[in-house]
């Protein structure tokens, strides 16, 4: 059954822009990008919007509704009440080119200073001998569809623009700790580096990240706190301490 | 043209998904320049929606499986059409392009050894997908995307900039490949955020696209599968080849509407669902074709028994290749037993516990229970088919990716033609992108290091710049949005799953017409992140892909794999010697039939002879193959 649908969209660019109220028709079983591509045809032909696969599975329409870091591909109209007005907005934390779209180049950026896996040298193609419970470890973090909603509901980022420098954000904390888990990755100090180059210690475990995954990783739980905990006891524990300085040896594993 | 904004590369990479990738790492490896251009963002191409599994014999699950066995059904599954060659290669190097993404750090699923887990699919004689869950092509994508920086990581140590030697250039389109003297120099595009245009001069240029679901209307193909590449292709000079073949996945989901078209995993059937009609009839055991007949079980009973001894039973007829359960299901729909939305039953509920289905499938739990309400552990689901695949494609040369007819442009992927014949297996797409993204990433750097530079000519950029600002030199034309609307009616109700001759003919003048209104599209706005200026091009390759579509299918007067002529019922050996091959003259599509090159006899022997009677003729099975 169509009914009328009243949305605010917030249409501009870096210079300016503001929330615009349109009322469109949405039916049955619709999803809020489903209303919006409706505007699109039929009343703002240019507005500016990304989506791929309608699905939930590439990351794409990732955008505020109602202040929340949503996919709108899986954000269904009917969750909201009849007399409701939508709003949606472009995600907070980077930002805005157009209209619901923003620049996350921020994003790659990041990944590009994460250490890539490293194989063992003398593991041929074909020679790799895996449990799966120990891919699993690694496998939930490579659920990750780089939506980039953690990073934008992350206050660390979101309400301090300062800290974008020095802090990776949770998603890059999933992708160290995916290495870090890998049963063959070679690459040691994992963990140590991501404490002190890429802001580990700056996050306060609120679990915003985990609440808005769409993919349900719990990235505070698995991946950030034991790898908190882990640099915690290579600092503090007396032995391992005296252990590291008498055998030389470049951090603990 | 002062102020144009220009690179200069060795390879230009045209696509960012599983076979683009794989293009690009090989090409710079090889010690070559790359720039990889993209739609989207980096790492979101429509690859992360392969679900099921890369096939490859590797033997790990059934030891007694190897590449012939995969050969072998790789050509059953596409009716013998496929160019030999290909399927030969593909079969062959699948297991080594998996094993190489390990030593990139993939992770799939584990068998109790520790070795690559693989599972059963439709058409495949062995289980032979490596998967990981239901989300394989995210980590292909993934796992090359990451690859893709650690290259980037060294060349940041060895020159200092991570970006000297390879860069992603995302949100861009790509809407002219320049030839100068005959041979490719070059490629033209707009940026999507700014709408300001680049011009890349390449010595090679390699198309990896994809699809072109959205010139239909259902479809579980992104916004991106506009036939792009398809249509580059054809518009540089190169040839697409047997373009009627689409495949309609059998198991798209029908409701709600807003998610009509979206895959639902042949996994499904691989883990044990089952095909129900309105009368709870499970239908599939009346659609078995003679082929088919040895290999397939003709009773729940042995169909049951086979998921629990496979060497002893025949398979359930849920996994027969995709065309036969997608014409299954839409005979059942058109006979009155669908479902109330206008699919069919897809159960899993009563083989698997709720925590398998979990634990096996859960991007399907989890997308059926957010988008439709419906709990796959509990309840079936509802499923009908859905535009999937295009087996069509340029038309290239098996060992180097090359596009015939243009010197310096490559093919690979799904926008590739003949590897898969008329019907595609399930898995054997990712294996596909794998194998060819590196044999073009391999052909394209050969290419470049053999020719020199070849300049792009102020008159070929001045024609290119002319077409982007078109669309906005007019006002008051026609809306892009509408005449795409328009355009997916057409190829879903006259080129679709079933098709005659003069609903093909019908097509044919339909799509004449708007292409010609097409002419006259007016853009809104202005050129910064604008989708209705976007579409316009959009438009105009989906617009060539249909029009090669209905006047190959036109031609073909038999019903094979992804075509089938409700006045051509049946198949035809005589249409398996020819090949369709469209061209374009600048103004319109023309089709054309060529010879289908004879298989070796050292493969044509990998068969047995009554198995080759089915589908050649008389005179084919005595000469035994070419020598």
């Amino acid at each position: 059954m169509a009914r009328k649908l009243n949305l605010r969209i917030w249409r501009g660019d870096s210079t300016n822009g503001g929330l615009q109220d349109v009322v469109v028709e949405a039916n049955d079983g619709e999803v809020v990008l489903d209303v919006i591509h409706r505007v699109q045809a039929t009343q703002m032909g240019d507005l500016a919007v990304r989506w791929n696969c309608k699905a939930g599975k590439c990351g794409s329409c990732s955008m505020e509704i109602n202040g929340k870091p949503r996919l709108a591909c899986m954000t269904q109209v009917s969750a909201y009440g009849d007399d409701e007005t939508i709003t949606v907005t472009p995600l907070r934390a980077f930002p805005v080119i157009k209209d619901l779209v923003t620049d996350v180049s921020f994003n790659y950026r990041k990944a590009m200073e994460i250490p890539a896996y490293s194989h063992p040298e003398n593991l041929k193609p074909g020679e790799a001998r895996m449990e799966q419970v120990d891919v699993e470890r690694s496998q939930e973090f490579r659920k990750c569809i780089e939506c980039f909603l953690c990073q934008d509901t992350c206050h660390v980022i979101r309400d301090h623009e300062v800290n974008k420098k020095s802090f990776a954000g949770p998603r890059f904390f999933i992708r160290i700790a995916e290495l870090d888990m890998h049963p063959l990755d070679t690459l040691k100090n994992r963990k140590k580096t991501a404490q002190e180059e890429h802001g580990l210690g700056m996050c306060n475990i609120t679990k915003c990240c985990t609440e808005v995954c769409p993919e349900h990783i719990r990235i505070t739980d698995n991946a950030i706190i034991p790898m908190k905990e882990r640099v915690v006891d290579e600092k503090y524990d007396p032995i391992r301490w005296l252990g590291s300085k008498i055998r030389k040896r470049e951090g603990i594993v | 043209m002062t102020n144009l904004e220009k690179y200069k590369y060795d390879v230009v990479v045209i696509g960012a998904g599983g076979a683009g990738l794989r293009a690009a790492v090989e090409a710079r490896e090889s010690g070559l320049s790359v720039a990889i251009i993209c739609k989207s963002l980096f790492g979101k191409a429509h690859t992360v929606m392969a679900e099921g599994g890369a096939a490859a014999s590797m033997g790990n699950v059934n030891s007694g499986d190897n590449w012939m066995v995969h050969f072998r059904d790789t050509m059953r599954g596409g009716k013998f059409l496929n160019h030999y060659r290909m399927a030969e290669l593909h079969a062959k190097e699948s297991p080594d392009r998996i094993w190489e993404l390990e030593v990139w750090g993939a992770l799939f699923d584990r068998t109790k050894e520790g070795k690559i887990s693989q599972r059963n699919f439709g058409g495949h004689e062995y289980p032979r997908l490596a998967h990981v869950g239901d989300r394989t092509g995210l980590e292909l994508i993934r796992t090359m995307q990451q690859r893709i920086v650690a290259l980037q990581q060294q060349d940041a140590r060895d020159h200092g900039n991570a970006e000297s030697h390879m860069k992603v250039f995302s949100e861009l389109t790509v809407t002219e490949i320049i030839k100068e003297n005959g041979k490719v120099a070059g490629v033209y595009g707009y940026w999507r955020e700014s709408g300001s245009e680049v011009l890349f001069d390449a010595k090679s240029v390699i198309i990896a696209t994809g699809g072109v679901g959205k010139t239909f209307k259902i479809t579980s193909n992104s916004w991106e599968g506009t036939g792009d590449g398809h249509a580059l292709a054809l518009r540089a000079g190169a040839n697409l080849v047997d373009m009627e073949f689409l495949q309609f996945h059998p198991t798209g989901m029908v409701w709600p509407p807003s998610v009509r078209g979206i895959l639902v995993t042949e996994s499904v059937r691989g883990e044990g669902g089952i095909l129900t009609n309105n009368v709870g009839e499970r239908f599939m055991f009346k659609y078995i074709p003679e082929v088919f007949k040895n290999i397939y079980a003709d009773n729940e009973a042995e169909a049951d028994r086979w998921y629990l001894d496979q060497d002893n039973n025949r398979r359930p007829p849920e996994l027969l290749p995709r065309d036969e359960v997608a014409r299954a299901i839409n005979s059942e729909v058109k006979a009155g037993r669908g479902t109330e939305h206008g699919g069919v039953f897809l159960d899993v509920s009563k083989r698997l516990s709720a925590e398998v289905i979990k634990k096996r499938l859960p991007s399907m739990w989890h997308q059926f229970y957010e988008l439709a309400g419906v709990d796959i552990t509990k309840e079936a689901m509802e499923v009908g088919p859905t535009c999937h695949y295009v087996m069509g494609g340029v038309e290239v040369e098996p060992d180097t990716a090359a596009a015939i007819g243009v010197p310096g442009l490559f093919a690979a992927g799904e926008v590739a033609g003949g590897m898969h014949g008329s019907n595609r297996l399930g898995g054997n797409s990712l294996s596909d992108l794998l194998v060819f993204g590196r044999r073009a990433g391999m052909g394209a750097s050969e290419y470049a290091k053999k020719n020199g530079e070849n300049p792009v000519s102020d008159a070929a950029i001045k024609a290119a710049a002319a077409r982007i600002e078109a669309p906005f030199s007019r006002t008051g034309g026609e809306n892009a949005y509408s005449l795409h609307a328009e355009l997916q009616e057409i190829t879903h109700n006259l080129v679709g799953i079933i098709r005659t001759g003069s609903e093909l003919q019908e097509a044919i003048e339909k799509i004449a017409a708007i292409r010609a209104r097409s002419a006259n599209i007016a853009v809104a706005g202005d050129r910064k992140f604008n989708p209705g200026f976007h579409l316009a091009f959009d438009l105009d390759n989906m617009l060539l892909v249909a029009e090669s579509t209905a006047k190959s299918a036109i031609l073909r007067e038999e019903s094979r794999g992804g075509h089938t002529r409700d006045d051509f019922p049946g198949m035809n050996n005589k249409w398996r010697q020819v090949n369709h091959i469209s061209s374009f003259d600048g103004d319109k599509v023309s089709v054309r039939a060529q010879a289908l090159l004879p298989i070796p006899k050292e493969l044509f022997d990998l068969f047995d002879i009554h198995e080759l009677e089915k589908y050649m003729t008389p005179e084919e099975i005595t000469k035994g193959g070419s020598n």
